[in-house]
C-alpha cells in the first residue's frame, strides 16, 4: 500500500475546512486515527464494555482480556523483557511525571544532579524542576551545538558521578533532531545514573527497543501514534519498578487494606489506581496493530522523503528561515520574515491547511533560538507530496497577502 | 483569499501593526503590567500614569503577532485620557464584540478598534486581540489595591 491508499484508511482526511480540502500538518500535536482504531472503540463501547479484574461475569473478562492484551501488544511493540514493565498512564506527561515523583523524590537529595536539554518539552523539564526543588538537588543542561543536536562530548562533560537522572527526547517535536539515545544511555549508566527517554515524538514514527537503547524509563502517548487520546505508558525496568512507590492510591491498585496500613498489587498494577483507561488501551493496542500492518520502517522511509521534499520546496522560498538540523525526523519548523507565525497559521488556515504556531510548550528552546514562536509543519504516514505543495503554495499566498498589505 | 481573510487583517490593523501608537515603556512610578499569552508566548508589558481616576497616559511594548500588537496599539489610543471607570466600560464593550454579540457602540468613539472586529471570526485569535485590554485592567485593579 502507498501512502496515497493509507490515507483513505483516515476518514476525518476526507473533508473540506475553509471550503478547501484539509491538509492536515500538526501530526506532531495530535495524529489522526484510522478507522481500524475508530471501530474498535465503538466495539468496546457497543460489546463489552466493563470494568477490568474484578466481574466474574463474561463482559468483565472480555474487557479484562482486552485491556491486558492491549499491554502485551505494547510489550512487543517496543521490545520490554516483561508485560510487568509496561505501565498505562494518561499520556506521556503522566509517565514522566510518575518517574520524578516516585524515583526523584526518593533517590535524590542535594548535591545530586538531573541532566536534561534544552530542547526539551515542557512535560520533560517542569517535572525535574520539581524534584530539584523538593529535593535540593541540580538541574543542569546539555548544551547544543548550533544545528540544535547533542554532541556526545557535551554530555561526557555535563554527565558526572554526581548525576542521578538523565532524561533526554528521543526526537524533538521543534527541531525534528533524532537524539542518540543508546549512547547517552551508556555514559548515564557508566557514572551510575537511570535513563529516562521521551519518546513522544519517536514511538509513532521509528521502531522502538527499549533492551536495545538499554533506558531505564521510556515515556510515550497514544495519540500521537493513531491512538485515542487520554492513554499513554510508562516503561520501566522491573528491578526499578519493584523498589518504587505508587503515585497515585486507591480501587485497583491494592493487595490488601486494613484501618491503618495497606499493601500493593505486584507489577504493574500497583501504579494504576483507579479504574483504568480501558477504552484507551485497547484503543492504543489496536493502534498499534494497525502501525505493525504498514511497518514502522515503512513509515520512517515515507516520512523522511517527505521532510526531505518540505525543506526542498521551502528552500525555494525567499525569507524562510528553517530550525534544526538537516538530518531529520519528518517536521519543519520555520518562519517567515516579516509575518507572525500566528498569521501564518491563520492565513493557512483559510485554504484548508492546519500547521501549529506558537511556543511548542519549548519556552527554553524557544529562548535558545532566539525566537518567541515559531510555525510548524509536521507529517505523518497519511501525507503526501501533493499536501506539501498546498502548503508551499500557502505559504506563498501568506506573503503575498503579508506583503500587499505592508 | 477570503474576505472572513480581508477582514481580520484591514489596512487599519496593519497600520497600527508597522506603526504602533504609544509603543515604548513609561518611567517615573508609572503602573507596570507584565502579561503573557501561555499558549503562544505574545508578550506585552503594559505602563500606564492613573492620576485621580483617570488614566493619563498608557504606552505598551512587547512581542507577539499583527493581531496581539494592533490590538494593543488601538487600546492605548482609546484609553488615554479616559477615566478608569469608562475605560473598564471599554473593554467590556470590546469584549462583546470580540465574542461576536451585539455591543454598544454609541456610548464611546470606538475608533479603529472597531477594524477588530472581523477577529470574532476567527475563534484562536480572539486571546490575541483580548491581551492589552486584560493588561489593562490588571493594571488598574493594582491600581486600587494601592489606595
Amino acid at each position: 500500500m502507498s501512502a496515497k491508499e493509507w490515507r483513505k484508511l483516515f476518514p476525518i482526511l476526507d473533508q473540506e475546512v475553509n471550503g478547501k480540502p484539509l491538509v492536515y500538518l500538526d501530526s506532531a500535536a495530535t495524529s489522526q486515527k484510522p478507522i481500524q482504531v475508530i471501530e474498535t472503540l465503538d466495539k468496546y463501547y457497543k460489546e463489552f464494555n466493563s470494568n477490568v479484574h474484578r466481574g466474574v461475569h463474561t463482559l468483565g473478562t472480555r474487557a479484562t482480556d482486552g485491556y491486558e492484551g492491549a499491554r502485551e501488544k505494547v510489550r512487543r511493540f517496543i521490545g520490554a523483557k516483561s508485560t510487568q514493565e509496561i505501565i498505562f498512564t494518561r499520556g506521556t506527561t503522566t509517565a514522566i511525571n510518575t518517574v520524578a515523583r516516585s524515583y526523584g523524590m526518593a533517590n535524590l537529595s542535594e548535591g545530586d544532579e538531573i541532566v536534561i536539554t534544552p530542547m526539551e518539552h515542557h512535560s520533560n523539564i517542569i517535572p525535574w524542576q520539581q524534584v530539584a526543588k523538593a529535593t535540593g538537588a541540580t538541574l543542569k543542561y546539555i548544551p547544543l551545538q548550533p544545528d540544535g543536536t547533542i554532541d556526545l562530548q557535551d554530555v561526557e562533560k555535563t554527565v558526572t558521578e554526581h548525576t542521578k537522572i538523565v532524561s533526554v527526547m528521543q526526537v524533538s517535536n521543534v527541531l525534528g533532531t533524532i537524539n542518540p539515545i543508546k549512547e547517552i544511555a551508556s555514559i548515564a549508566h557508566k557514572n551510575g545514573a537511570v535513563m529516562v527517554v521521551d519518546g513522544a515524538q519517536s514511538a509513532p514514527h521509528m521502531k522502538v527497543d527499549v533492551q536495545d537503547l538499554d533506558c531505564d524509563f521510556f515515556a510515550f502517548s497514544a495519540h500521537k501514534m493513531c491512538g485515542p487520546t487520554g492513554i499513554g505508558v510508562l516503561y520501566g525496568k522491573k528491578a526499578l519498578l519493584n523498589k518504587m512507590e505508587p503515585v497515585e492510591f486507591g480501587g485497583e491498585m491494592i493487595d490488601f487494606v486494613g484501618l491503618q496500613e495497606s499493601t500493593w498489587k505486584e507489577l504493574p498494577w500497583k501504579f494504576e489506581g483507579g479504574t483504568p483507561i480501558i477504552a484507551g488501551a485497547i484503543g492504543l493496542g489496536a493502534a498499534i496493530d494497525f502501525l505493525e500492518d504498514i511497518g514502522l520502517d515503512n513509515i520512517l522511509k515515507v516520512e523522511h522523503k517527505l521532510a526531505e521534499y518540505a525543506m526542498e520546496r521551502l528552500s525555494e522560498l525567499e525569507g524562510v528561515t528553517i530550525y534544526g538540523p538537516k538530518h531529520r525526523a519528518g517536521l519543519v519548523t520555520f518562519n517567515l520574515d516579516d509575518v507572525h507565525p500566528h498569521d501564518v497559521a491563520t492565513v493557512l488556515d483559510s485554504e484548508g491547511i492546519a500547521v501549529r504556531a506558537g511556543h511548542h510548550c519549548a519556552q527554553p528552546l524557544m529562548k535558545w533560538l532566539d525566537v518567541t514562536a515559531t510555525a510548524r509543519a509536521s507529517f505523518y504516514l497519511y501525507n503526501t507530496e501533493d499536501d506539501i505543495d498546498a502548503f508551499i503554495k500557502g505559504l506563498t499566498t501568506a506573503k503575498e497577502y503579508f506583503g500587499h498589505v505592508f | 483569499m477570503s474576505s472572513n481573510l480581508d477582514q481580520l487583517y484591514r489596512q487599519v490593523i496593519m497600520d497600527h501593526y508597522k506603526n504602533p501608537r504609544n509603543k515604548g515603556v513609561l518611567e517615573d512610578g508609572a503602573l507596570n503590567i507584565n502579561m503573557n499569552n501561555p499558549t503562544c508566548g505574545d508578550r506585552i508589558q503594559l505602563t500606564l500614569k492613573v492620576e485621580d481616576g483617570k488614566i493619563e497616559s498608557a504606552n505598551f511594548d512587547g512581542e507577539g503577532c499583527s493581531i496581539s500588537l494592533a490590538s494593543a496599539s488601538m487600546m492605548t489610543q482609546a484609553v488615554k485620557g479616559l477615566p478608569v471607570e469608562d475605560a473598564l466600560k471599554l473593554a467590556k464593550i470590546f469584549y462583546d464584540m470580540m465574542l461576536g454579540n451585539d455591543y454598544d457602540d454609541e456610548s464611546y468613539d470606538l475608533g479603529d478598534i472597531e477594524a477588530l472586529q472581523g477577529v470574532s471570526k476567527f475563534p484562536a485569535r480572539i486571546k490575541c486581540a483580548t491581551l492589552a485590554w486584560k493588561a489593562m485592567e490588571q493594571g488598574v485593579g493594582k491600581k486600587d489595591e494601592e489606595e
